[in-house]
């Protein structure tokens, strides 16, 4: 009896480790995560319009339908990314995520100060590359570090009354997000 | 023969327990760091880089993007304040104030973080859509049939959520209670 018990302990405890286990694993086994939806609609280092979601069809969920929104997959093997996105009237704003939807850094248009968000996305390796003098001048320069070489930038435009929606959009669709030229 | 049966019985303990608890905590909502107010409820750290592992596999699973804390904060409420699950068929009132922000939007979502269908085509409130009273409150009649005013369909379906998501705003991580954050009030009334 006694012997039973022990075995059963030995189980829950191992249940336990079972449990913090596939909790951690999970992020990245995930086949659905949003990654992995928005991945076959969104080409990779070009700003791509996330289509209005609607009842019958979304590309992920809980998205805001008062938004237009447009999404960057961005891949930082071959170099640091520029990210331009011109100011709509209302409100817009840049989230930034990792290729498991950590939402490591957003800025609205308030926050950037300017008609433009204009920005450069590059790993911590690529942020020490750069020249001296190029720190000098980055005073002005809006540099953001990705903790993974990919991930997703979710570009997004409030429409603040419905009507207002296609002019969002139109501020979106000239929005820029491309591999830096290397010098 | 009995070393055999007992390490049957643990792993299958074991696999039961790990797996139950995963599915129990992944499904039914349980990260750190809640802040909730009335019948709102937000989790401010899933937008930071400090996320929990409860959260990234909650995230990682549903499919969502969460909202980036420099972009706003999102709460959701799936009872209404006295704690009854939000009924389609019900005719709700969201009544109140919304806390400080430069926009805010309420929609309305099932369960899974669809929007619902609905002959009038809205699914939700913007801040500048919301007609308001004198004193700056609003109400929002939530219900299957029309109303006039600010109504909010919910289609009939049988369990909705609320997802009032506030754009930059001072509330988010530092915030812990009703009297920085006034959140308005969810009343079920006339149920079928």
């Amino acid at each position: 009896m006694i012997r039973l018990l022990l075995w059963i302990l030995g189980g829950t405890l191992l249940g336990g480790i079972v449990h913090l286990a596939t909790v951690l694993i999970l992020p990245t086994l995930a086949t659905q995560d949003a990654y992995s939806r928005l991945a076959p609609i969104a080409p990779v280092n070009a700003v791509a319009p996330l289509p209005a979601p609607t009842a019958e069809a979304a590309a992920i969920p809980f998205l805001d339908p008062a938004f237009a929104m447009a999404v960057c997959r961005y891949d930082l093997t071959d170099g640091p990314i520029k990210l331009t996105v011109p100011v709509s009237p209302a409100y817009t704003s840049v989230s930034f995520y990792t290729r498991s939807e950590v939402a490591y850094y957003a800025i609205n248009d308030r926050a950037a100060g300017r008609r433009v968000i204009e920005l450069d996305l590059m790993t911590s390796e690529q942020r020490g590359d750069l020249p001296g003098d190029e720190e000098v001048t980055a005073a002005d320069r809006l540099i953001v570090e990705s903790p993974t070489l990919t991930g997703l930038i979710l570009i997004k435009a409030l429409a603040p009354e419905a009507g207002q929606l296609p002019a969002a959009r139109r501020a979106l669709a000239s929005a820029r997000c491309q591999l830096q030229p290397q010098p | 023969m009995r070393l055999l049966f007992g390490t049957l019985i643990a792993l299958t303990i074991a696999a039961g327990i790990g797996l139950g608890a995963t599915w129990f905590a992944i499904t039914q909502g349980t990260a750190y760091g809640g802040v909730t107010i009335g019948a709102w409820t937000a989790w401010p750290r899933v937008g930071t880089p400090g996320i929990d592992p409860y959260a990234r596999a909650m995230v990682a699973r549903s499919g969502e993007l969460p909202v980036g804390s420099g972009d706003g904060v999102a709460f959701y409420a799936r009872n209404d304040d006295d704690s009854r699950p939000l009924d389609g068929r019900c005719d709700t009132a969201l009544e109140g104030i919304t806390p400080q922000a430069r926009y805010f939007t309420i929609t309305l979502y099932d369960l899974e973080g669809k929007l619902v269908a609905n002959a009038v085509a809205r699914q939700g409130f913007t801040s500048q859509e919301v007609i308001r009273r004198a004193d700056g409150t609003f109400e929002i009649a939530i219900g299957p049939r029309a109303r006039p005013g600010n109504w909010l369909p919910t289609g009939g379906i049988e369990r909705y959520m609320l997802v009032l998501r506030l754009y930059d705003t001072p509330i988010g991580l530092a915030t812990r209670s009703g009297r920085e954050a006034p959140m308005p009030m969810i009343t079920q009334k006339a149920c079928p």
